[in-house]
C-alpha cells in the first residue's frame, strides 16, 4: 500500500534539494566551472563549517543509517563496532591528512593517486592505486542506491521487476544531471539540509521512541530475548548484547580496520583537499566525532525496533526479506505520516550527498590518473574538467545498472570487498607521507599479494545462515587462517577482520623486499616533493596557490 | 617544541610533539575485555554501551588539546621567523630538485 502522504513530504523535501543541487554552481561563483579544481573540489576553499558538513554527508552515509542499526537488529552487539570506529578514526587520522592536504595544495593533486605519482615517480603504483579507488568506490555508490530504496519500499513503492526500481531512476537522474552542472558545489550545499533533517529525526527517534517502548532496560531486555533465541538454519543464538570470546577481535580490528580504511577512500579525500587550509581541517576533526555521537545513538535503533516488534520488509523485486528496511518500517510503525515523511526524506537525502560526492571523486580518478595519464597527455584544463563531469554520469549510471541487473546482495558484498583492498592502498598513500624509505617495487608487489590474500581469505568465508559457501562476510575464523597450507592457529574459532590480516601480509612482504630491491640498486624513482611540502598552509603563499598555477606543477 | 632541521629528518620533514601521544588515548577503549559488561548500567543501557559513548568527549578532547599545544609549531603561523626561512630554503631547493 502506498503512503501518499509521507511519499508527499518526501516529494517535496525532494524538489527543494534538487533545486537547491541546481543552483549551487552559481555560489561562491568562480571564474568557469571548467576546471578540475572548480568542479572536482569546489575551487578548494570550503571553510570549517562547510568542510564539516561535507565531510560529515560522506562518511555517515545513507547506507551507514539503514545498515549499522539493521546489524545491531540482526547480530547484537557486533554492529556497535561503528562507534569505536568513527571515534578512533579522527586522533588516527588528525597528522596524516594535514600532511596531505599540504603537498596536494602545493602540487594541485586532486586525487590521492596523484600524491603516489608525485612521491614514487611510478605511474604503475599511482594506477594500481587509482584502480583500487575506483573498484573500491562503485559499490559504495550502489550501496546508497540500496539505502534510499529501502525507504522507497517502505514508502510503498514496492513494485516487482525493473518497474520497482523506477523511482530510484528517476531521483538519480536528477542527482545525476545536477552534479553534471554544479560539480562538488552540490552536495556540499544539499549536505545542510541533509544533517539537519537527520539531527532532527535521531534525536527526536532516541528519545521518544525508548521512552514509549517503556524505557532503555526494555529495550535491551527486548534485544537480549530475541538475539539469544536460536538461529533456524545454524541452530546456535543469532547473537548477543554483549560480545563473545569469539567475537571481541573482530570488533577491535574491524573498527581499527574501517578507521584506517575511511580516509583512503577517494570520496573522503575529496572532502579534505576541498577545504580551504589546515586550521579548517583541525577543527573538523575536532568536532566531526559529533557526528560518532548521532550515529552510536542510531545504532541503537536496531534494538528498538526489536522491542517495537518491527519485522523487515519483503523487496518484490528478490523475493526475500531485506533487513535494510528495518529502520524506515520502525519509523513508519512508531511516527505519524508527517515526521515519518521528514525521516524518510532525511535518508533519502542521506544518500544523494555521498553518491554525488563518490561519483565525483572517481570521475578525478578516471580523469587524473587514467585519462590524463594514458589516453590524452596534453589534456587542457577544460578538457580534463569535461571528461571527469562525463565520467561522473557513466559512475551514476553504473551503479544504477548494479541495483536493477544484479541482487542488492552482491553490492553489499562488493563493498565488504571494497574495504578489504582499499585498505592495500595504505602503505603507498598514508605511509608515504612520513617516510619515503619503502621502495616502489615493494609497495607495488605488498600491494598484489594484500589484495590477493586479501580476496582468497574473503573466498574462504562462508554464511551459513544465508545458504552461501564463499564470500559470506569479512569475519574470518583464525581456523581458516592459512599461510601456504599451513594453518598456524588450527581449532581456533576466534574471528578476525579479513582487512587487517591482508594489510599486514601487504606491509610485511613491502618491509622485507625493500632491503632486496634497495641492494640490487633497482631504481627508487623521483621523489617531486621537498619535506616542507608537507606543512604549507593558506597564508604561506611562496608557492602556487591559485588553481592555473597549480595547474602547471602537476603537468610535470 | 624545538624541531630538527629540514636536512635532518630529510624523508618527510616530520615535526615531532609528545602532545601528539595524547592521540593514543582513545584507542583505550579498543580494549574489549575491560569494557565488555552488562553492569553498571546508567539508564538501563548495559556498560558495554555508555563507556562507549563516553569515549567521544575522550576523543575529542585528546585531538582539541593536541591541536591548541601544536599551533604554533608549523610555518604557518605568520610571524614565526625561523620557520619561514626555512620555508622559504625549502622552496628554492625545492624548485631546483624538480
Amino acid at each position: 500500500m502506498i503512503q501518499w502522504f509521507e511519499l508527499v513530504v518526501f516529494g517535496v523535501l525532494f524538489g527543494v534539494v534538487s533545486v537547491m543541487g541546481f543552483l549551487a554552481s552559481r555560489w561562491r561563483r568562480a571564474e568557469s566551472l571548467e576546471h578540475l579544481d572548480e568542479w572536482g573540489l569546489g575551487g578548494r576553499k570550503f571553510g570549517a563549517w562547510i568542510t564539516w558538513f561535507l565531510i560529515g554527508g560522506d562518511i555517515y552515509t545513507a547506507y551507514t543509517f539503514v545498515a549499522v542499526p539493521a546489524l545491531l537488529f540482526g547480530a547484537g552487539a557486533l554492529g556497535f563496532y561503528a562507534l569505536p570506529y568513527t571515534v578512533v578514526l579522527y586522533p588516527i587520522v588528525f597528522l596524516p591528512v594535514l600532511r596531505l592536504w599540504s603537498v596536494s595544495r602545493v602540487h594541485g593533486y586532486v586525487t590521492p593517486a596523484d600524491f603516489v605519482r608525485g612521491r614514487y615517480g611510478s605511474p604503475l603504483l599511482a594506477l594500481l592505486v587509482a584502480i583500487t579507488g575506483l573498484v573500491a568506490t562503485m559499490p559504495y555508490i550502489a550501496l546508497q542506491l540500496v539505502g534510499m530504496e529501502a525507504v522507497l519500499r517502505t514508502m510503498g513503492l514496492n513494485a516487482t521487476g525493473v518497474a520497482g526500481h523506477l523511482p530510484l531512476l528517476i531521483a538519480f537522474v536528477i542527482l545525476a544531471v545536477y552534479t553534471y552542472q554544479s560539480g562538488l558545489r552540490a552536495p556540499a550545499l544539499i549536505a545542510f539540509v541533509k544533517d539537519i533533517l537527520i539531527y532532527i529525526v535521531i534525536l527526536v527517534a532516541v528519545i521518544y521512541l525508548p521512552a514509549k517502548l517503556g524505557g532503555w532496560s526494555a529495550v535491551f531486555g527486548a534485544a537480549s530475548d530475541k538475539l539469544s533465541q536460536p538461529n533456524p538454519v545454524t541452530g546456535r543464538p543469532q547473537g548477543s548484547i554483549l560480545l563473545t570470546a569469539n567475537n571481541q577481535l573482530q570488533y577491535i580490528t574491524l573498527a581499527l580496520g574501517s578507521a584506517l580504511a575511511l580516509f583512503l577512500y577517494p570520496h573522503s579525500l575529496t572532502g579534505v583537499l576541498a577545504s580551504r587550509g589546515r586550521n579548517v581541517l583541525k577543527r573538523n576533526m575536532m568536532a566531526l566525532p559529533a557526528y560518532s555521537l548521532l550515529l552510536g545513538l542510531l545504532a541503537l535503533l536496531g534494538y528498538v525496533a526489536i522491542a517495537a516488534g518491527a519485522k523487515p520488509i519483503t523487496n518484490n523485486a528478490t523475493g526475500r526479506p531485506d533487513t535494510n528496511t528495518i529502520i524506515p518500517v520502525l519509523f513508519d510503525q512508531q511516527f505519524n505520516s508527517l515526521f515519518a515523511g521528514i525521516a524518510f526524506a532525511a535518508i533519502g537525502i542521506g544518500a544523494l550527498v555521498p553518491a554525488a560526492i563518490m561519483s565525483i571523486a572517481a570521475a578525478n580518478l578516471w580523469t587524473r590518473n587514467i585519462y590524463k595519464e594514458y589516453l590524452k597527455r596534453d589534456a587542457t584544463p577544460a578538457q580534463e574538467a569535461k571528461q571527469a563531469k562525463l565520467a561522473s554520469l557513466v559512475v551514476k549510471f553504473g551503479a544504477i545498472l548494479f541495483i536493477i541487473a544484479v541482487d542488492p546482495q552482491f553490492s553489499i558484498d562488493l563493498q565488504l570487498i571494497g574495504g578489504v583492498i582499499i585498505l592495500q592502498t595504505l602503505p603507498a598513500v598514508a605511509i608515504a607521507l612520513y617516510t619515503r624509505w619503502l621502495h616502489r617495487w615493494a609497495l607495488v608487489a605488498g600491494w598484489a599479494v594484500g589484495m590477493g590474500y586479501g580476496l582468497y581469505l574473503l573466498y574462504l568465508i562462508p554464511n551459513p545462515a544465508a545458504g552461501r559457501a564463499h564470500f559470506g562476510g569479512s569475519a574470518l575464523a583464525l581456523d581458516k587462517l592459512t599461510l601456504l597450507g599451513w594453518h598456524p592457529f588450527g581449532g581456533s574459532q576466534v574471528q578476525i577482520y579479513v582487512g587487517f590480516v591482508a594489510l599486514v601480509v601487504n606491509l610485511v612482504v613491502a618491509v622485507v623486499l625493500t632491503p632486496v630491491l634497495r641492494a640490487r640498486r633497482v631504481s627508487e624513482g623521483v621523489d617531486t616533493t621537498s619535506p616542507l611540502d608537507y606543512h604549507a598552509d593558506e597564508e604561506s603563499d611562496l608557492r602556487p596557490t591559485d588553481t592555473p598555477a597549480a595547474e602547471g606543477v602537476a603537468t610535470r | 617544541m624545538s624541531e630538527p632541521k629540514s636536512g635532518v629528518d630529510a624523508g618527510g620533514g616530520l615535526r615531532l610533539s609528545p602532545w601528539n601521544l595524547l592521540l593514543l588515548l582513545p584507542f583505550l577503549m579498543l580494549i574489549t575485555p575491560w569494557i565488555n559488561a552488562d553492569e553498571p548500567r546508567l539508564f538501563g543501557m548495559p556498560f558495554f554501551y555508555w563507556i562507549q559513548f563516553a569515549f567521544v568527549p575522550v576523543g575529542v578532547l585528546a585531538v582539541a588539546v593536541v591541536y591548541l599545544k601544536t599551533r604554533d609549531d608549523g610555518p604557518v603561523a605568520p610571524g614565526v621567523a625561523p620557520d619561514v626561512d626555512e620555508l622559504d630554503e625549502g622552496t628554492a631547493g625545492g624548485s631546483l630538485a624538480r
